[in-house]
C-alpha cells in the first residue's frame, strides 16, 4: 500500500500536504481510488468558498459509484486543479500527484488532529481486515 | 459465498472479487475501462459460470415452453437455434429473462440469471407438476460458462481451440453447436460478436488459460455491465422485475402474440394492463454521471433511471429510464443528481453496436 510519510490523512481517505505558502493541498489516497475503481468525474468546490472542517465539498465518481470528498480542515478554497476535472483518471494513475483543491486553513489546530502515515495505515488495515 | 471453477484463475490474475448474487465473482482485474475497450476493439472474456444452465427433457417440452415463455419457441425448429425471452407470472411481471436453446424435440436448454436461479427452478417445478408431470428439469451446475466477446473473439477462440473452428465459424447469431463436451453459442451481452461456451467445470480452467495465452483479456462484471448498458440490453432486477411488464421495459419485441391460441402465462394481463410507462435511453448533456434510481422530470410527469453510468465508448454518461409513455425521442428531460438537476436528451438505444457509437 502506498502511503507517503510526508503527508497527513483523514479518516475519510483524503490526503493533505502542507505547502510552503501556508495553504494545504487535498487529494484522495491510493487506497480510496483503489476501492472506487476507474474515476470518470470530478466536481471541485468553487474558489472562495469557506469550508467547515469535515464539510462535504467535492465529489469523485468512479465507474462504480459517487463518493463525497470532505474538507480535512476549515478554511477558504484558494485554488482548484482543473487538470483532474478534465482527466479524472489521473486520480487513479497518480493519486498523490493529483491534488484536487487547496485551502487556506482558518484554524491551524485542525492540522494537529489529522492522522500521520502510520495512523492512516492502521486505519486502512482495520477497515480491510 | 459460492465459487465458480475459475475462482483460482481470478485470484492468480489479482482480480478484485465481489459478492454477486451469493457468488464470489471478479468485478475487474485492474481497470474496468481498459477491459471495456478490449471487448469493443479486440477480445475479452468473462466468467459467467454463476448463471445456471437448466436442461428440460421430455416429449412435452415444446408445448410446456410455449405456455411458460412470452416469446414463442415454435420459432425454434433447427437444432442449436436460440431465442431470448421473458418468463412472466400471471400478472404479466417478469420472473426472469433467459435464453432458450432448441437441441432436439425432447430436449431444450435454458440459461437463467444467477440471482433468479432458485426461484426459477421452483417456478419451473410448480408449472411442471401442474401441466407436464413427465418433464425432467435438470439444473446443470456441473457446467461452467465462459463468454468470449469482441471483434476478434472468433479469431482468438480458434487460435486457442483450433478444433472448434469448422463448426463455430459458420454459426449465425443466436445459434449454437455441440463440439465434443463443449456447447458453443454465438451469443453474448456486450453488443459485439462473440461466443458463450458451456463446458464441464473441471475443463474450464484449461480453456480459460488457452484463451489467456491467445491474448484474450480477462474482464470482470464491471465491464460486463457498462458493455451491456451501451448495447441497450436490459439487466433483470434493475431494468425490469416482477413489478414491471416487458411492454414497460423495452421488451415488447420479445413478446410473441401472433398465435391467438397460445395462452402463455401472463398473456391476459399484458393485453389488459394500460401501457402508461416505457423504457427510454438517456444521454446526459451536462457533466456528471447518471445512476440507477435517480429521479427524471419530463413534460409528462416523473420517471426514474433504471440503469445508468459512464459509457467508455462514448466518453459520456447514458442511462435507461422508465418514463411516462408520452415522452418521445428528442425530448429534453431533467435528472436529479444529488443537489442539482442535470439536462439529458431522450435517445434511441442501443447506444453502441459492433464498436460504433449510435448516438
Amino acid at each position: 500500500m502506498n502511503i507517503p510519510t510526508d503527508l497527513k490523512y483523514t479518516k475519510t481517505h483524503e490526503w493533505v500536504r502542507q505547502e510552503a505558502d501556508g495553504t494545504v493541498s487535498v487529494g484522495i489516497t491510493h487506497h480510496a481510488q483503489d476501492l472506487l475503481g476507474d474515476m470518470v468525474f470530478v466536481e471541485n468546490p468553487t474558489v472562495g468558498r469557506q469550508l467547515a472542517q469535515n464539510e462535504e465539498c467535492a465529489v469523485v465518481e468512479s465507474v462504480k459509484a459517487a463518493s463525497d470528498v470532505y474538507a480535512p480542515v476549515a478554511g477558504e478554497v484558494v485554488a482548484v486543479n482543473d487538470a483532474v476535472e478534465s482527466a479524472p483518471e489521473s486520480l487513479n494513475k497518480d493519486p498523490y500527484g493529483s491534488w484536487m483543491f487547496r485551502l487556506r486553513p482558518s484554524n491551524p489546530a485542525d492540522l494537529e488532529g489529522l492522522l500521520d502515515a502510520a495512523g492512516y495505515q492502521a486505519l486502512v488495515e482495520s477497515e480491510t481486515h | 459465498m459460492q465459487q465458480t471453477p475459475l475462482n483460482a484463475k481470478h485470484r492468480e490474475l489479482n482480480a478484485k472479487l465481489t459478492d454477486f448474487a451469493g457468488w464470489e465473482m471478479p468485478i475487474h482485474y485492474g481497470s474496468q475501462i481498459e477491459e471495456h475497450h478490449a471487448v469493443r476493439r479486440e477480445a475479452g472474456m468473462f466468467d459467467v459460470s454463476h448463471m445456471l444452465v437448466v436442461d428440460l427433457r421430455g416429449e412435452a417440452v415444446r408445448p410446456f415452453l410455449r405456455r411458460l415463455l412470452a416469446n414463442d419457441v415454435a420459432k425454434l425448429t433447427t437444432t442449436g437455434r436460440a431465442l431470448y425471452s421473458c418468463m412472466l407470472h400471471e400478472g404479466g411481471g417478469v420472473i426472469d429473462d433467459l435464453i432458450v436453446y432448441f437441441l432436439r424435440e425432447a430436449w431444450f436448454r435454458l440459461v437463467v440469471n444467477a440471482g433468479c436461479a432458485d426461484k426459477d427452478l421452483a417456478w419451473l417445478e410448480t408449472q411442471r407438476d401442474a401441466h407436464a408431470p413427465g418433464l425432467q428439469i435438470v439444473p446443470r451446475r456441473d457446467l461452467a460458462m465462459i463468454a468470449v466477446q469482441g471483434p476478434k473473439a472468433g479469431e482468438k477462440l480458434w487460435a486457442a481451440m483450433p478444433g472448434t473452428r469448422d463448426l463455430t465459424e459458420p454459426l449465425k447469431p443466436f445459434s449454437a453447436v455441440t463440439v465434443g463436451d463443449m456447447f458453443i453459442a454465438r451469443t453474448g451481452y456486450t453488443g459485439e460478436d462473440g461466443f458463450e461456451v458451456m463446458l464441464p467445470g473441471r475443463a474450464a480452467p484449461y480453456f480459460w488459460q488457452a484463451l489467456l495465452e491467445a491474448g484474450v483479456k480477462p474482464c470482470g462484471l464491471g465491464a460486463r455491465d457498462t458493455l451491456r448498458l451501451e448495447a441497450g440490453m436490459n439487466l433483470f432486477g434493475q431494468d425490469m422485475d416482477e413489478r414491471t411488464t416487458p411492454f414497460e421495459s423495452g421488451l415488447a419485441w420479445t413478446v410473441d402474440l401472433k398465435d391467438p391460441t397460445r395462452d402463455f402465462i401472463g398473456r391476459d394481463a399484458l393485453l389488459r394492463l394500460p401501457r402508461t410507462r416505457q423504457l427510454v435511453g438517456l444521454l446526459l448533456l451536462d457533466k456528471g454521471v447518471l445512476r440507477a434510481h435517480q429521479k427524471v422530470h419530463t413534460a409528462h410527469g416523473e420517471g426514474e433511471i433504471t440503469s445508468g453510468g459512464y459509457a467508455p465508448t462514448l466518453d459520456a454518461s447514458i442511462a435507461l429510464a422508465r418514463v411516462p409513455a408520452a415522452v418521445v425521442v428528442g425530448d429534453e428531460v431533467g435528472v436529479e443528481v444529488r443537489d442539482k438537476r442535470l439536462r439529458a436528451r431522450v435517445v434511441k438505444y442501443p447506444f453502441v453496436r459492433n464498436g460504433k457509437p449510435l448516438v
